[in-house]
């Protein structure tokens, strides 16, 4: 099994969900975080004060998948999530040792 | 015999005593007879209120609609109008409206910068309230109507565009509309048509335009497909609510006077209001199983819209069905109608404001009495159908008017400056690229640049912050 974490721009968190569930995978966890990266920060004003925001909003989303569907899955979210502009974000995969499904108590693959 | 000389010295000292009074007569007479202390404060106090109808009531109202990263925007749209709309007025735009007509269609420029408007009333539309303390009361009406149709193209017209738009659609719209239905020989005035606070030149007027508005607009981006759902729910009520508080200063505040007509006014707002909430959650209770909050809220605001040009003719019970039946109406528009003809009418302006106001015109046309405003006429159902044809007509002109009149403007001004935010720009937030500010700003990490700008690599990072989220 392997984890997939991946930083996303925001805008694009509806087309990623809508690409991975056309491919089977339903479940995930979203979050919002803010971070940074090669993509630089922003000016805003407050009363005539500039204030440079280097922590950008992003969207992190994480999965836990089969180890023979992680190739497809990454080409999937970054054919979704991409818009070739600095910012488009990252992922990353884990292996995972174990996964339980607390309601049945089953594991590994079928818990996913 | 003494007694008689008593008399005498009574009356001569009586007589005596009123020749200064009979010498300052004509002031007196004229200064009694026209300002009445109690319409005055009256008149302001509903003028106040009136304010705080588009701040913060509208400001929350619609902010609480939009989503998170549009909030200060569209707050903006408000604030805006009553800011630029309160110089506009006193300039020129309550000359436009008031001022002397010409032809029917217009009032002249001799009101310009409040010129001849002073304390002393104006018998032609108040006669027991200085005339200033009308033309404000006045002017936060011409605020609130351009602020409405911001619902309509809120989360994506651009802030330069709009700016052009509403001082444009101030002075070509809103003016000659209000001149018409209120001026002194305006035509719509002359031909009997009834709106007693300005359910056509403020709520068809803003609810139309909004439709053309989100039409020329174009949808938001994602719309359909991306979740445009409310982000603060309890703004939306905070501020329905201080709607309906302050609505009692537009309809009551319409009277001009401290009277019957007021107190009548404030029961059947009052009236309409609390059955249009309670019938559009009904409706909507019926249809999706939930009573909601927001429906709640947002019948409510339709049973102000739908009173409003009734409120100075109608008995508290048609009051009652006025609203009933507006609630549905607009829970009709605004949950089957927009959702089966797709247009991004983002925040409701024209299903509520629109079609609340037309329903609340003709209903006028049906319900009104002499009975309870002399000065009004009796409706369809106190046997005069003329008067709901002239309701028709008004509501076809008001229609008409906003119709091209708000095309026409925005076409103008996008020939100088694009109306609507880019794709980027809209994924982004308007609050930001608009006005560089963020509402909620939770957790933030950075540094001041211009405090300490002295250090010249933070002043590198400023200059490259074009962001490309």
């Amino acid at each position: 099994m392997t984890k997939i974490e991946c930083v996303l721009r925001p805008a694009k968190l509806e087309n990623v969900k809508e690409a991975l569930n056309e491919y089977g995978v339903h479940g995930m966890t979203v979050t919002q975080v803010i971070g940074c990266g090669l993509q630089k920060g922003r000016t805003e004003v407050y009363r005539g004060t500039e204030y440079s925001i280097n922590l950008l909003p992003k969207i992190k989303v994480e999965m836990v998948i089969p180890d023979k569907k992680v190739s497809e899955v990454i080409k999937i979210i970054s054919d979704a999530a991409r818009t070739g502009e600095i910012g488009d974000g990252k992922i990353f995969t884990y292996k995972i040792d174990n996964a339980i499904r607390i309601r049945t108590g089953e594991t590994g693959d079928e818990a996913i | 015999m003494k007694n008689r000389f008593l008399q005498i010295f009574t009356l001569f000292f009586t007589f005596m005593m009123t020749i200064p009074a009979l010498a300052w007569a004509d002031d007196a007479a004229q200064a009694a007879a026209t300002i009445d202390t109690g319409d005055t404060s009256w008149v302001l106090i509903a003028t106040a209120l009136v304010m705080l109808m588009t701040l913060p009531g509208l400001a929350l109202f619609y902010g609480g609609l939009a989503r998170k990263k549009n909030v200060l925007s569209t707050i903006m749209y408000s604030f805006f109008a009553m800011v630029l709309i309160s110089l506009q007025w006193s300039l020129w735009g309550y000359s436009l409206s008031f001022g002397p007509d010409i032809n029917h269609l217009i009032g002249s420029l001799d009101w310009f910068g409040l010129k001849n408007v002073g304390f002393d009333p104006n018998p032609d539309y108040a006669a027991t309230i200085p005339h200033q303390a009308f033309m404000i009361f006045q002017m936060m009406f011409a605020i609130i109507t351009p602020a409405l149709i911001s619902g309509a193209f809120a989360e994506r017209m651009r802030f330069p565009a709009f700016v052009a738009f509403l001082l444009l659609w101030a002075t070509f719209v809103y003016d000659p509309m209000a001149h018409w239905i209120w001026g002194v020989d305006g035509w719509l005035r002359n031909l009997g048509a009834l709106d007693f606070a300005g359910g056509t030149v403020v709520h068809i007027l803003s609810g139309v335009s909004g439709l053309v508005a989100c039409l020329v607009l174009g949808k938001r981006k994602g719309y359909g497909s991306e979740p445009m759902i409310p982000h603060n729910l309890p703004y939306v009520i905070l501020g329905a609510a201080l709607l309906w508080f302050g609505w009692f200063g537009f309809n009551a505040g319409s009277a001009l006077g401290a009277n019957g007509l007021a107190a009548s006014a404030f029961v059947v707002t009052h009236l309409a209001t609390a059955a249009a909430a309670l019938s559009w959650v009904a409706a909507e209770w019926l249809h999706h199983g939930k009573p909601t909050t927001l429906g709640a809220a947002s019948g409510a605001v339709a049973g102000l819209v739908a009173i409003t040009p009734a409120s100075g003719f109608v008995e508290p019970m048609s009051a009652i069905l006025i609203g009933l039946i507006g609630g549905v109406v607009c829970y009709f528009m605004v949950s089957v109608v927009k959702s089966k003809f797709h247009y991004d009418d983002a925040l409701d302006a024209f299903g509520i404001h629109g079609i609340g106001g037309t329903w609340g015109a003709i209903a006028t046309g049906l319900f009104a009495t002499k009975a309870v405003n002399p000065a009004g006429g009796d409706g369809l159902f106190y046997g005069n159908p003329e008067q709901l044809v002239n309701q028709l007509i008004a509501v076809a002109v008001t229609w008409g008017v906003a119709i091209v009149g708000t095309y026409v403007i925005l076409k103008v001004i996008n020939v100088f400056s694009k109306l609507r935010a880019t794709d980027e720009e809209q994924d982004i937030g308007l609050d930001f690229t608009q006005h560089g500010e963020d509402a909620y700003t939770d957790l933030v990490s950075g540094s001041t640049l211009t405090t300490f700008a002295t250090v010249p690599a933070v002043k590198a990072t400023a200059s490259v912050v074009k962001p490309a989220l």
